[in-house]
């Protein structure tokens, strides 16, 4: 799984980074991201299932920063 | 432009509900445009463009209540402006002792957080109840979407907050934890095998668990208005308190409706008094019981007297008023 790292980026740039990214994958491909802490994992999560994409897990790192799991949507 | 003729003309029915405010220079008004919800079409907007240019000053000035207002206009022209500005359906608003223009967000149509549709209710209130005259002071509305209540709802002497009460189907959840994690209140907490446990007497219906849910699991059991009455600010501002939960947005109308009834009555003989301190000599039970006869199914079972906010400047509050 491709894994896109958006640690130290704030909102809204984080989310608008995961949608750039989203964009070099196909519909129904596994994509991770990796999420601070705080605002970013509050708000990038729940904006990406709006765009419509398939959340798949959610996961605290010992180290305090967030693995999304998710699924490409459609188009 | 219509010619004038060297005497005024003015239709004094185009100033019943008010709009139109006296400034500081001679023969000048600043006139008041009607616009609940803050919502404006582009094409009406284009209109008070034209009009403005022709009969006001060099800029408009955006009230805090949403309205455009329209600087330097003689008063011979007041009609002039009306009209013209009627082509556009383009209305006046008010000012005095009646119901105002309705303030609200944006809404849910596209604002994410939105919960319920405040437009609609800003239209719909403005549509039954604007202008009617409260016999004591002026009365204000307000529409929020969601918890976060951008308007200030609680200022005003009816405030209106958009709200969700979550439930969780526990099989569709996966536990990823993003609701535990997204609850600003603390109203979910991590239970056995990290599945969410929902202490409801926390939750202040904001539905953001519901909105992060990546499986659907939270889902909305109800929602509607959280509703606030007798809040203003100004000299001597007050804070609304709680009178009803989850009121259904098409009983919106007839609840300001109930509200304004028990005002127009109670106040009778107290001068100009907003509803706020109506409500804090008479104490907040009667309305309390007036309004749950007519809404059983929404109105608290309790309340307290809309809140006095110390400014610690004057000696108003100590007077007894």
């Amino acid at each position: 799984m491709h894994t896109v790292d958006l640690r130290g980026i704030c909102c809204p740039a984080n989310f608008v980074r995961a949608k750039l990214a989203l964009e070099e994958f196909e519909t129904e491909e596994d994509v991770r991201f990796l999420l601070d802490d705080g605002e970013a994992v509050k708000n990038v999560p729940r904006s990406l299932k709006a765009e419509g994409h398939q959340l798949l897990s959610l996961k605290e790192t010992p180290e305090g920063y967030f693995i999304l799991d998710l699924k490409k949507g459609e188009d | 432009m219509t010619e004038q003729s060297e005497k005024s003309h003015i239709d004094l029915n185009q100033l019943k509900a008010g709009g139109f405010i006296k400034e500081r220079g001679k023969d000048l008004f600043s006139v008041r445009l009607r616009v609940p919800g803050g919502r404006m079409a582009v094409s009406r907007l284009k209109k008070i463009v034209e009009v403005a240019e022709k009969y006001g000053g060099e800029f408009v000035h955006l009230s805090v209540r949403q309205s455009i207002e329209l600087v330097h206009v003689d008063f011979k022209h007041i009609n002039d402006v009306a009209e013209e500005l009627g082509d556009a359906r383009q209305k006046v608003a008010s000012c005095g002792a009646r119901v105002r223009v309705p303030v609200a967000c944006g809404g849910c149509e596209y604002n994410p957080n939105g919960l319920v549709d405040t437009q609609k209710s800003a239209l719909e209130a403005d549509a039954k109840l604007f202008g009617i005259e409260t016999g004591h002071h002026k009365f204000k509305v307000a529409f929020a979407g969601c918890p976060a209540d951008c308007p200030k709802s609680a200022t005003n002497d009816v405030g209106f907050q958009g709200a969700v009460l979550p439930a969780l189907d526990r099989e569709a959840c996966i536990g990823c934890g993003l609701c535990i994690k997204t609850c600003t209140v603390g109203a979910i907490i991590k239970g056995e095998n990290d599945t969410p446990v929902f202490a409801s007497e926390r939750c202040i219906y904001c539905g953001d668990c519901i909105k992060v849910c990546p499986g659907e699991a939270w889902k909305a059991e109800k929602s509607g208005y959280t509703v606030h009455i007798g809040g203003k600010w100004g000299r001597n501002p007050l804070v609304g308190t709680l009178f009803a939960t989850f009121l259904p947005e098409e009983k919106v109308v007839d609840f300001i409706s109930a509200v304004l009834a028990w005002y127009r009555k109670n106040a009778e003989g107290l001068g100009r008094i907003r509803l706020g301190d109506v409500i804090i000599r008479k104490g907040a039970e009667g309305l309390l019981g007036d309004l749950r006869a007519k809404f059983p199914e929404y109105v608290v079972d309790k309340t307290i007297p809309p809140q006095i906010i110390d400014r610690q400047i004057g000696k108003f509050r100590e007077k007894g008023r």
